[in-house]
Parts: C-alpha cells; structure tokens; sequence
C-alpha cells in the first residue's frame, strides 16, 4: 500500500432529537471541531469526504452538493459517499484511500445526518428500500426487517430475549458518561427494556436507537504529515467492506457473511491473525441491541450465537476483556445514521489517544475495530485502528 | 501528485486540550420548532410508473394464474424465487422456468403491532419469510401469515398461501392474500382475512415517548 494513513484529529456535535442547526450547520460545526481539535486550517486539507444517507431524509436532491460548503469542500475535491447505516465507516474508507494512494495527503472526513425534518416520521423515507413490485404492496415498515433478522438470530442459535436487552443497558450506561449523547441513562435496568411497548415482536422500543440529528467529522493525514502535527497519530491499520445480494430472502439473516468477508480483509491488511487476542476495543454497529452481538461475531471476535454469553458474563463492558461501544453507541449517544458510523471512528481514535474521559477503557488498549452495517441488510464496513 | 500544502507549525494548546465534541446544536422541541419564524412544510409530489421486468411480469403472471413460478440455475443448481433472468453468483443467464408449490415453511417472522409511522395498528400483522417447497433451501420471499393466533406462530412452521379468487387476481404479490398453517388444528377459527384479534404477546401498555 502506498503511504501510511493516521487519524489526527476528531470533532462531534451533540446528538439532538431535533436540531435547530440545518444539515450544512451541523457539519460546519462537526468539521470545525475537528480541524482545531489537530490546530489545523481549511488551508491544510487537500480533500473532503462527505458520508450522508438518503435525499429523502431532507428533501433535498444531491444532499451531498447542498452540504459540501458546511463540510469544507470550497474549491477542493470532493465526493459523497452512501452505503445506508454502513456510511459513516464506508466514508473513512473512502477517504483511506485518496491518502493512501498518494492522490492527496490530508483529508477531511465528514459525516452528517438530519433525520429530523422528515414527516411525519423518517421511517416514510426508509420504506423505499424495499422491493418496490413484490415487497412494498405488502405495507411493509422498516421494523420489519429487524425484527426478522432478529427472530431468526434468536430462533437459530435458542437465545434469551434478557441477554441481548443487557447490550441497550450496557450501552445507555455507558453513553451517560458521552457529553454528546442522547439517550444516556446510568440507571437503566434490563427490566425496563423487556417491559417497554412492543414495536415489532421481538422488537421493543427499548432495543431501537433513536432517530437524531447529528455530524461527526474526523482529519486523516498521510504519514509524514502526521508526524509532524502529533506524537499521538491513531493509525488506519486495515479497511475492509463486502456486499451481499439484495436478494434477502434467499440468504440465512442468522449471520452476516458480508461482515465476516469485511473484517477479515481488514485484519488482513493489519497483519490481525487472531482479532481475538489482538483487538482491544470493538465499536460494532448498534442500531438494534442484536445488531451489536450478531455484528460483532461477523466480526470473528465470538462464535457464532455465542455473543450474548459474553454479554452475560461481562465481557463486553467497559472493563472487561473486550470492551464493546464504549462510547454508547447508536443506543445511547443517538443514531443520526452516517454521523453515527463515522462516531465509532472518532471514540476508537479518542479511546487509543487516552482521551475518552468518562468513557476510557482502562488497561492502555492499543487496537480497536470499528464496523457499521446498511443497505438492505447486505453491506459491511471495517476499520481496523492502532497507536 | 499532490500540491504540498504548507502546515501551520504545532504550537498552541495541546490538541487534546481543546474541545472536540461541541454542545452546539440547539435542541428543539416539537412546538417551538413548529411556531419558529420563517419554519417551512413541503410536500414531494412525485409518481412513479414501473416496468416490472422480464423475470417479475413472468412471475406476477403466474400469481395471476395461481401458480408460484422460479428460474432454475444449472450452474449451481439453485431454484430462485423470487426469479431472475440472471444468476447473480454465476453471473450468466437462469436456464428455465420451473413451478414450485405454494406450500414452505416459516423461516422468520415478527408480530408488528406499529404502522411505518410508528402510529399503533389495532390488530397486529405478522410479516414473515416463508422458504418456499421446490425452491432450493433458504429460498423464498417476504408474505404475510393469516388464520392464525400469533401466539402459535413458530419457525419452521409448515404454511400454504391462501389465494384470493382467480376473477380477483390480478397479477400481484396480494394475489396471495396470506400464508396460514397447513395444520388446520394451529388455525384460528372464524378468521378468514388474515388477521387475529388475539392479545397474545400483546403490547405492553403504551408507554410515554
């Protein structure tokens, strides 16, 4: 691979419910954040990437254009990248790559999502996703689809509803120490999510991230720039993404394979034989409680249907043997879809630099994994980060 | 290659002295954000008119005819349905057509007692993936079941698709009303049109947003 890509700086806005702030605001504020975070100027940024989910959201076509100004990308090159939830990680990858291949040397990564202006609720944009001939008459909603995935992971490997509750918990608790979050609650039990209102059997309210607005920017730098500008770079060690077909009901939803085929390229390209002794910290996608236990086994770092055993036994909290979304994620800090993707990015690079504050996971971890997850179930994104 | 950009020299603060997460944005609560000056509603109009391919208007003239019809692979032998013209992973064209029953089994399915706008549905529905017989294992597609008490509903459960009226059909996926179960003894009597009022893992009552 060409040059040597490090992440040097990261800023976030707080994640609203409904943000006063427009869509170009928020990632005004996200990228600004970011760039003095590093000391750095727009001036010191070859190209901007841009992660932002579906037009709809907004009702503004070519979302990417109307927000380029807000994300730096005056007089610069710039794209816009869309994989659905698995944006926020796919557009570190695409910025990866502009810097590892020598193209530029520094870019600007910027991800941003206001779900807020849809109405009556942004769940009208996402019923699109389905098969507009054999699946949309049928009145579909995009609960749906969870909830099958989630039965079947269930039904497949016989798990307790009460195990995979424990992940909103853990990650509730864990985002009340997030200035940024949410939906942070240190004193949530796993009793209130098993009694909370049942959306779409097996899913409660309480497994299900809420809709945010939000963005999250963070600076990649080539190498020798990033030696220059700190003593502390969080290295991009591998990248990794796979897709399966849109077809999804002709595959087992009991284990994402695209996820398994995403990590273990990027373990590949970090030298990772075993994630399992190698990775430290994991911010697996956590849109749904399950979510984070069947992502984190396509990651390789359980067994399949083994995940919630580790969450019973403790493993996953943030002091224990693989800490997993200590930052809260999607069920805690919020989930404005790319911003949230790109979120796990910026927890892993303030986590391995020790400055996760409330939230640091103790005992010097020096590797994590950042993964997200989209499209019709079908996509897998992987980031692979050490000190 | 790139322009070398010059790099203001590292002085200052130290970086991780600075704040990177902003408590900027300004929280909005329903009412303010409605009576805000100048706040705006639109609505998208836009229709569409769909093609429905070769493969689906094939397949929807089977529904239309009662029959559930998939494309054979001879290449990896998979029977598809929902059909294709092409084999997505040989990536060469289907070879046949073939009829496959209208029986399967129920290989997940969910109780959703909420509307896409979150809005409570009075009777619940129950969206499932049902792996249909004939086709090769795993392979199906996305229905509704109907005729029976949610609570009796089970992975593995062996279904068959209620259809409507062949001078009702009229060449669509809702030419099959629902699947229900081909034990007579787990359907639920006096319901012919998919539904069930049954309290079975009924909701919690409803809880404050």
């Amino acid at each position: 691979m060409g040059q040597r890509v490090a992440v040097v700086g990261a800023g976030m806005t707080r994640f609203v419910r409904r943000a006063q702030e427009t869509g170009k605001e928020l990632s005004w504020q996200a990228a600004k954040a970011a760039l003095d975070s590093c000391e750095m100027t727009i001036d010191d940024i070859d190209c901007v990437a841009m992660g932002t989910a579906p037009d709809a959201f907004d009702g503004v076509h070519m979302k990417g254009e109307y927000l380029s100004d807000g994300a730096g990308a005056w007089g610069k090159p710039y794209f816009r990248t869309y994989v659905g939830g698995g944006t926020g990680v796919f557009v570190t990858i695409q910025g990866w790559y502009q810097v590892a291949s020598g193209m530029f040397d520094t870019c600007l990564v910027v991800a941003e999502e206001k779900m807020s202006s849809t109405q009556p609720h942004a769940q009208g944009a996402f019923i699109t996703i389905f098969d507009n001939i054999l699946e949309r008459p049928l009145g579909p909603n995009l609960l749906w689809i969870f909830a099958l995935e989630m039965n079947r992971y269930m039904s497949v490997h016989g798990l307790e509803k009460r195990d995979i509750a424990a992940v909103s918990v853990k990650n509730k608790r864990n985002a009340a120490g997030h200035p940024a979050a949410l939906l942070g609650e240190a004193d949530i039990t796993v009793d209130d999510v098993l009694n909370s209102e049942v959306l779409a059997w097996p899913v409660q309210r309480l497994d299900v991230s809420p809709v945010s607005d939000g963005a999250v920017a963070v600076v990649l730098a080539a190498e020798h720039v990033a030696k220059r500008m700190t003593d502390k770079p969080v290295w991009v060690d591998g990248v990794g993404w796979h897709l399966d077909t849109a077809y999804w009901t002709n595959r087992d939803l009991y284990y994402p394979d695209y996820v398994e085929y995403a990590a273990r390229m990027a373990y590949e390209m970090a030298g990772i034989r075993e994630p399992r002794k190698e990775i430290h910290i994991a911010e697996p996608y956590d849109p749904f409680d399950y979510k984070e236990l069947h992502h984190l086994e396509g990651l390789l770092l359980f067994d399949k249907g083994k995940a919630p055993e580790a969450m019973r036994d403790g493993v996953l909290n943030r002091d224990g043997d693989l800490p997993s979304t200590p930052s809260g994620g999607l069920l805690g800090v919020g989930n404005p879809i790319a911003a949230a993707g790109l979120m796990k990015i910026a927890e892993l690079f303030w986590q391995l630099r020790g400055e996760a504050g409330a939230r640091q996971v103790p005992g010097d971890p020096r590797r994590g994994v950042a993964q997200a997850w989209g499209d019709l179930m079908q996509v897998g994104t992987v980031v692979v980060m050490g000190k | 290659m790139s322009p070398r950009r010059r790099l203001r020299s590292v002085e200052g603060p130290k970086p991780e002295e600075r704040p990177a997460i902003l408590l900027g944005p300004r929280y909005l609560r329903d009412k303010e954000f409605r009576s805000a000056v100048g706040a705006v509603d639109f609505a998208v109009e836009a229709r569409y008119a769909w093609d429905t391919g070769v493969a689906i208007s094939t397949y929807l003239r089977g529904l239309k005819e009662g029959k559930i019809l998939a494309r054979h692979c001879r290449k990896c032998r998979r029977i598809l349905v929902p059909p294709r013209m092409f084999c997505e992973q040989d990536f060469r064209p289907t070879d046949r057509w073939v009829e496959v029953q209208d029986t399967g089994r129920v290989n997940t399915f969910s109780i959703c007692y909420v509307r896409w706008d979150m809005e409570p549905l009075k009777i619940p529905e129950i969206p499932a993936v049902i792996e249909i017989d004939g086709a090769s294992p795993g392979i199906g597609f996305m229905h509704k079941l109907g005729e029976v008490d949610p609570d009796r509903v089970s992975v593995g459960m062996e279904v068959q698709a209620v259809w409507k009226p062949p001078d009702e059909r009229v060449g669509s996926i809702l030419d099959i009303r629902h699947f229900r179960p081909r034990d007579a003894s787990l359907r639920e009597k006096g319901s012919s049109r998919g539904r069930t009022k049954s309290t079975a893992r009924k909701p919690a009552a409803r809880r404050k947003r």
